[in-house]
């Protein structure tokens, strides 16, 4: 492997680990606050792209300017956070907080299942596929390799972002306070008046509307095909599992980690590419099974 | 180390967090001699039980069972060795009758591993009747045990670990829980049940009356520490202890 | 001979009298009878409150391996490919139960996804073995070294695969009853208190693990043998999924509510496929959140309620006991 192939593996897995991060996060933070495994996030991934794509191929095929190619992907976000996300929560996983494990999970299987379908009635089986951002911004040269600077500039910066403004909003405003309050201890916070339903909802919409924003960022580097949304949900709990339930800032490390590890597969065994991320979360797990950044909790007894 | 030590323990240290659970631990418990944990909440006294039973590692400190180390020994094979525990929260197989949770034991206890044989059916059955009849539950024996009061899933909990037939039992407070005009009567029920299996025990409880009346020997549980040890009527009449023990108690 | 074990025999008679008179059902019920012995795998796992997302890979594993026989040896004897198969699948359970029996609940159901995926890709990506996406053919084996033709081996595949799945399920039933399968129970209300009676919660679990790989082995075989083909498609997530789905509705928890479920599922889906292709997954979803919300105990729950009400009398504690779901809120 010379220095270039190198470079490309290392640009190649920065900007894969800023898209699975972008998931993988919000996968996390509703793990946090809701105890709940949301099976159906690779779906909320998968329809942010789809709409990304698909509006974005009208609007432009209109002539409308290219730059409302990022705004487009913010309302992609929101439609998937407010208008998927809300109603799930309210409707749906509200009546099963009181069930047990098992059933939660399952309930968010039949979402995942049902929206998979939703998918595939709107926009077809046919891959759809716009770059407009991508191209819109060009391409730079570092080491000696041109890559595309969305991805090696945009959606490095767009992860390190979040990670930062969900840190602050997290720390610093009341509502970040609150949904941490709630993270540590649900009993007692709601015990002090804290409106958990709300911080529920609110978490979730954030959450979902994370996952969709992922996917119309990875909307303009890649055709968006059915069953991107399975991939994703499996790869990102991957990311989630190797970094710790619940650890934001652990997702981000085991997101580049598997991005990294992905992709310099892809240029070293490219048969093994799949199985990389797998790898290295069942060998993160065999040595520590609550994850990289992960704290033991022993029940009270 | 005298031949009546049941369990020992040298020096044992561990913290959560910055809060001293055990500090310089050092306990005999011998073998036929009932020891009562007193002590405020919060000074350990659960932990001491789970760091004697391995559900807790200390970190300094180390634990001998019959003479055995057992310190970083994992609950099941210390079970195995004949310590058997009751718990503050009664652990039950919440959809499994009484008479169940004593037969899961029971098969435990032989290592009753052939796949076709019916649960009921184990040759301990009429063992397990009796343990219930001991603990006035028999009545009881066919009903899931999320259904009955916490009173009686606490004597069910400590026949399930009775079941186990262990050389030493650890009872975590076995009369919270209980309304206070049956502690004694749950009381006289375990001594006799304690004493017709010839176990040793070793209990957590709040109750100065229940200590005096059923305990051989009382430790004084404080910090993190015990700050003192001996009959009943030396620990209860000590100054020290009627300050801070009963006191907080009253 | 109360109603109540009347009905399950009368329906029991119809299953095995149906394909005289209907031709046509003979291999959709050998292919819901294959199922549903996966599905059983699912309900054994689901009385320790546990979920896999992922058991779809032992059916996959069990239907190569008999694929695979069956290439070696120019078309292979049905006994050896179900031996093998199962043995294929126990091997395959033991080695991932050896590191999913470490988790519980959403790890556990993610782990176990995350195993079949990796499966799905080796499937799909070494072509040069596996035939890839496009899988590979299973001749029609020799029975007991006779080689039969085509309508008297689907006869012998249905008859042989009703015998097996009575067997199975009685097998299962007993396994439940027994002291381990209680103590396998245990995970899922207290492991804490099954450690403390000096038992592995571990080891129980692997126990229960395995055999549930071993169901669905048996499943994997038959159905590769009655549909002549295996693909990547045996191991894929929604197939996984349709397992659980399966066993939801049959009534989590219940033996016969496997075969049940499998039956009515395996029906509805080949008459309703052509007009509900598109949406089939949706359709399944949206039953599945309705029986979670609505019908916990699945269709084994709607017979009981439906048998208590015809005997007109409530159930007791034991009956419920005996009925309870192991998917049910506490």
């Amino acid at each position: 492997m010379n220095a270039q192939l190198f470079a490309l593996a290392v640009f190649d897995g920065v900007a894969y680990a800023a898209l699975v991060f972008m998931v993988a996060v919000g996968l996390t933070l509703i793990f946090g606050v809701l105890r709940i495994l949301n099976v159906a996030h690779g779906s909320f991934y998968a329809i942010g792209a789809y709409l990304t794509a698909s509006i974005g191929g009208a609007i432009f095929a209109a002539g409308y300017a290219p730059w409302l190619a990022l705004p487009l992907m913010f309302l992609a976000a929101a439609i998937v956070g407010i208008v998927l996300g809300g109603p799930i929560e309210r409707l749906l996983l509200r009546r099963i907080y009181a069930k047990e494990d098992a059933l939660q999970l399952l309930v968010t299987f039949a979402v995942f299942m049902i929206l998979e379908d939703v998918q595939r009635l709107i926009w077809g089986t046919q891959p759809y596929f716009e770059a407009t951002a991508l191209q819109q911004l060009g391409n730079i040269e570092v080491f000696g390799v041109f890559y595309t600077t969305y991805q090696l500039v945009v959606l490095p910066l767009v992860a390190i972002t979040v990670l930062i403004g969900l840190r602050l909003f997290l720390r610093k405003t009341l509502s970040g306070k609150l949904i941490l309050a709630v993270t540590e201890d649900r009993e007692t916070a709601t015990a002090i008046g804290i409106d958990a339903d709300k911080v529920y909802l609110l978490t979730f919409v954030v959450g979902a509307a994370l996952a969709g924003f992922g996917g119309a960022l990875a909307s303009a580097t890649t055709s968006v095909v059915p069953g991107m949304g399975a991939d994703m949900i499996v790869l990102s709990f991957a990311v989630v599992a190797t970094a710790g339930l619940g650890q934001i800032e652990g997702a981000a490390i085991a997101a580049l980690l598997i991005g990294l590890g992905r992709s310099f597969a892809v240029y070293l065994m490219p048969e093994l590419q799949v199985l990389i991320p797998y790898l290295i979360m069942l060998l993160v797990l065999l040595v520590r099974p609550e994850g990289l950044f992960g704290v033991v909790r022993t029940r009270k007894i | 180390m005298t031949p009546d030590v049941l369990l020992e323990t040298k020096g044992l240290e561990i913290n959560f967090g910055g809060v001293i659970a055990a500090d310089n631990v050092s306990v005999e418990i011998h073998a036929g001699k009932n020891l009562a944990i007193i002590g405020p909440n919060g000074a350990g006294k659960t932990t001491f039980l789970n760091i004697c039973t391995g559900y807790t590692k200390p970190n300094k400190g180390s634990v001998y069972f019959c003479g055995r180390e057992v310190t970083q020994k994992s609950p099941r094979q210390i079970t195995r060795m004949g310590v058997a525990r009751a718990f503050q929260i009664p652990q039950l197989f919440s959809e499994h009758t009484a008479l169940e949770n004593l037969l899961i034991a029971a098969a435990a206890r032989e290592q009753r591993w052939a796949p076709f044989m019916k649960l009921g059916h184990i040759p301990e059955r009429d063992e397990m009747m009796h343990l219930l009849e001991l603990v006035n539950c028999a009545h009881v024996s066919d009903r899931l045990v999320n259904e009955l009061p916490e009173g009686q899933r606490k004597l069910i909990d400590i026949a399930v670990a009775l079941a186990l037939r262990p050389k030493l039992l650890l009872l975590d407070e076995p009369t919270s829980g209980v309304a206070s005009s049956e502690k004694f009567g749950v009381m006289d029920i375990l001594t006799r049940a304690l004493a017709e299996a010839k176990v040793t025990s070793v209990f957590v409880e709040h109750d100065m009356g229940i200590v005096e009346k059923y305990a051989d020997e009382v430790a004084v549980w404080a910090a993190g520490a015990v700050q003192l040890r001996g009959t009943p009527q030396e620990v209860l009449e000590h100054p020290d202890v009627i300050r801070d023990v009963i006191g907080e108690e009253l | 001979m109360s109603l109540r074990i009347a009905v399950p025999i009368l329906l029991l008679a119809i299953v095995a009298l149906l394909p005289l008179v209907a031709p046509w059902s003979q291999v959709v019920l050998t292919l819901a009878l294959a199922k549903g012995l996966a599905v059983l795998g699912i309900v054994l796992l689901l009385h320790a409150g546990q979920v896999s997302f992922g058991h779809a890979l032992f059916f996959a594993v069990a239907a190569y391996s008999a694929a695979f026989l069956g290439e070696a040896f120019a078309g292979g004897e049905l006994v050896m490919m179900i031996v093998l198969g199962l043995g294929a699948s126990l091997f395959f359970g033991l080695m991932v139960g050896l590191f999913v029996v470490r988790y519980r609940h959403i790890f556990f159901g993610m782990l176990n996804l995350a195993f079949s995926m990796i499966f799905y890709s080796i499937l799909e990506k070494f072509y040069h073995v596996t035939g890839g996406a496009d899988g590979m053919q299973v001749a029609r084996p020799t029975v007991v070294g006779i080689e039969m033709e085509r309508a008297g081996f689907e006869t012998l595949l249905f008859y042989g695969s009703l015998v097996l799945c009575v067997a199975v399920a009685w097998c299962i039933h007993r396994f439940l009853s027994s002291p381990i399968g209680n103590m396998f129970k245990t995970i899922k209300t207290n492991e804490t208190r099954l450690e403390y009676l000096g038992i592995s919660a571990r080891q129980t679990l692997l126990v229960g693990y395995v055999v549930s790989a071993g169901l669905c082995g048996l499943g994997g075989v038959l159905m590769a043998v009655a549909q002549g083909i295996v693909t990547p498609e045996y191991a894929w997530w929604i197939r996984s999924g349709e397992l659980v789905f399966i066993a939801i509705l049959g009534g989590a928890g219940s033996v016969a509510g496997a075969f049940v479920g499998a039956i009515i599922y395996e029906a509805v889906r080949v008459n309703a496929a052509a007009f509900a292709a598109d949406v089939w997954q949706m359709v399944l979803g949206f039953f599945l959140l309705a029986i979670i919300l609505f019908a916990s105990r699945g269709l084994v729950g709607l017979y009981e309620r439906l048998m208590d009400r015809l005997e007109n009398k409530k159930p007791t504690s034991k009956e419920t006991q005996d009925g309870r779901v192991p998917g049910a809120a506490e």
